[in-house]
């Protein structure tokens, strides 16, 4: 199985890169960059300012190749789903498609220095723990553990890139 | 925590016209763990709802049809465990106001913080994991109090209660001796909760279930691999009431080897886990409980006599049913009245002759035996009385004699007014119409004691 890494209005390379090293090791599978035409356009919503990520989702799964793989689309972009005022990303529980933004990772947002180290942490734990979703994982109990819900940007901090034994033992039955 | 449900995991219901935020609720929670039903409106929420069902629902104020009030106060009746949070997209604070009063958990605006949202779910869940508990613990307490009113006013039976009075408070191990069905667990737990190691549990260990290979594991417990079959690591029963009580009910029928076990353990109050190396200490306090002859066990060598004297240290003996006739009305209208109500009929006594064909049967299976007769008589009446036909006993009486002369007759017939009286004999010579010395004659005569 292969995990592709779709960037969505993202430039970065150098952390597409990282991102790409980190959950090959994370997964164990071999990661590799999709090259395709996205528009998000019609995902936008000019009164929230925002992007629907279910919108996403559902373009994402339109592009994606036929063989079993999971496809993670990475954005710059500020995400929500209706009845939430932002979501860090989104993915299909069990399914083949995640997205994940950097949006409300990066520090100046919220009034403080730019931090590229810490950025570049937070959306490598934000990837696993949206692409552990397609795997079929939820949320852990465990706090240390990347499945450990965080519902805003310091909280995400706390946590490792690592799963738990329980969320690793369920994976790599998934997996297998 | 619904004590309907199978499982344990928390069961949502999001109610929204809106299939967006329907299918983002659910997605959301679902990564939660938790199971998750939506329904468009008012209708096909009411047909999802049942009692237990959710733990908590989501609930749209703009609904098409009946709206989110109205819908509230009809999840109220259906299902009050049921909490409620109601979501918005239109903030008001009248509305807002009077969900609250209605009931409500809380009330959320759309689109709601992801922090908030997931704050406030585990909040709801803490506490209705709170009051799941608190109303645990008052039903244990409610159920410590009626073992504590065991039915009978009978001579014996009187004895009997004043011996749990005198041992229950000290750790003295007790013996329980009684035919089946005569209440010996109902006695020893009656002792546990009049002790001091009341907080802590009481587990009984049914010897007479147990085959031989099994026995060690339920006592001391299990290692992970410790034999075929043993996947996990398992405390025994032992482990299991420490600080507590143990009640070995059927003790005669423990087999040689865990007696001798068995009497390590009292002896040392340690042991180890079958297929185990560390040594488990324990403290419990020891019930036990036979309806054989265990003296007589002992002298066949079936049972070890010096298990059988560190057991037999303080001994009750429970008496049959049939020893004790006067409480069978008393017993009769208690189970009665105990079956009616859980079953809600409307059988409130029993005819003369019901009551005179229960006091005048054997009861061989004693006061088990007599409930679940009474039960039987419960379902099929038709009336407010059982009548004698609906009692699953035989008409004819078992205690008449297989001696059918004059004599044995007599002798069997006084006895039971005895008993019936209680041993009260101007009322024992009133009901046989003889004055008190020729009963006093009589007794004497038949060698009839109490």
């Amino acid at each position: 199985m292969n995990i592709y890494i779709l960037p969505l209005r993202f430039s970065d390379s150098q952390l597409l890169a990282d991102l790409a090293s980190t959950l090959s090791h994370a997964f164990k599978l071999p990661v590799a960059l999709l090259d395709a035409p996205f528009s998000l356009k019609e995902g936008y919503d000019p009164v929230r300012n925002q992007y629907n990520s279910t919108w996403i989702l559902s373009r994402i799964l339109d592009l994606a190749p036929l063989e079993d793989c999971k496809i993670l689309g990475v954005t710059g972009v500020d995400l929500y789903v209706p009845v939430l005022t932002f979501v860090f990303g989104e993915a299909q529980l069990q399914g083949k498609a995640a997205v994940v933004s950097s949006f409300r990772l990066r520090d100046e947002l919220y009034g403080l220095p730019k931090n590229p180290e810490r950025l570049k942490e937070r959306l490598e734990k934000e990837a696993i723990h949206e692409l552990g979703h397609t795997f079929g994982l939820v949320h852990s109990r465990e706090p240390n553990c990347v499945m450990f819900t965080s519902t805003y940007a310091e909280e995400i901090d706390f946590k490792s890139k690592d799963f738990c034994s329980a969320c690793s033992v369920f994976l790599d039955n998934k997996k297998s | 925590m619904s004590p309907d449900k199978k499982d344990n995991t928390i069961s949502l219901l999001v109610v929204d016209d809106e299939l967006s935020v329907r299918d983002s609720l659910t997605k959301w929670f679902k990564e939660d763990g938790y199971k998750v039903d939506s329904a468009a409106d008012a209708t096909e929420a009411l047909k999802k709802l049942k009692p237990g069902v959710f733990d908590i629902i989501f609930l749209d104020i703009k609904l098409p049809g009946m709206d989110g009030m109205e819908l509230q106060q009809r999840i109220k009746s259906i299902d009050s465990s049921a909490t409620i949070i109601m979501i918005t997209a239109y903030a008001s604070v009248d509305t807002a106001v009077k969900s609250l009063k209605e009931g409500a958990y809380d009330y959320v605006t759309k689109p709601v913080d992801p922090d908030y949202l997931s704050h406030l779910v585990t909040n709801v869940i803490k506490q209705r994991r709170l009051l799941s508990e608190n109303l645990q613990l008052k039903e244990r307490i409610q159920e410590l109090y009626e073992i504590d009113q065991i039915i009978g006013q009978s001579p014996s039976m009187l004895k009997v209660f004043d011996l749990i009075k005198a041992v229950a408070p000290t750790d003295t191990t007790v013996m329980i001796r009684g035919e089946s069905g005569t209440g010996k667990e109902l006695i020893a737990r009656a002792i546990h909760s009049n002790s001091s190691r009341r907080f802590f549990p009481i587990i009984t260990v049914n010897c007479g279930g147990l085959t031989e290979g099994l026995t060690e594991s339920e006592f001391f417990g299990h290692e992970k691999g410790a034999f075929t079959g043993a996947l996990y690591r398992r405390k025994g029963k032992l482990e299991m009431a420490d600080g507590g009580t143990v009640f070995l009910d059927e003790v005669g029928n423990i087999d040689p080897k865990t007696q001798t076990d068995l009497l390590r353990v009292i002896e040392t109050k340690q042991f180890t886990r079958v297929g185990g190396d560390d040594v488990i200490k324990v403290d419990f306090r020891l019930i036990c409980a036979t309806n054989r002859d265990l003296e007589l066990a002992v002298k066949e060598g079936i049972f070890r006599e010096d298990l059988y004297y560190r057991l037999n240290v303080f001994s009750i003996s429970i008496p049959p049913l049939r020893e004790r006739r006067s409480d069978i009305p008393i017993l009769a209208n208690y189970f009665l009245k105990k079956l009616t109500d859980a079953m809600n009929k409307p059988v409130t006594s029993f005819s003369l002759d019901a009551m005179e064909l229960l006091k005048g049967y054997d009861w061989p299976g004693n006061v088990r035996e007599l409930r679940n007769a009474i039960e039987r008589s419960v379902v099929v009446a038709s009336g407010p009385s059982i009548t004698a036909d609906q009692l699953p006993i035989p008409r004819v009486s078992k205690s008449m004699p297989q001696d059918q002369s004059m004599e044995s007759v007599e002798k069997a017939h006084i006895k039971n007014i005895l008993e019936q009286t209680g041993w009260n004999i101007t009322r024992a010579s009133e009901a046989l119409g003889i004055d008190r010395t020729t009963l006093y004659n009589k007794i004497e005569k038949y060698g009839l004691r109490k």
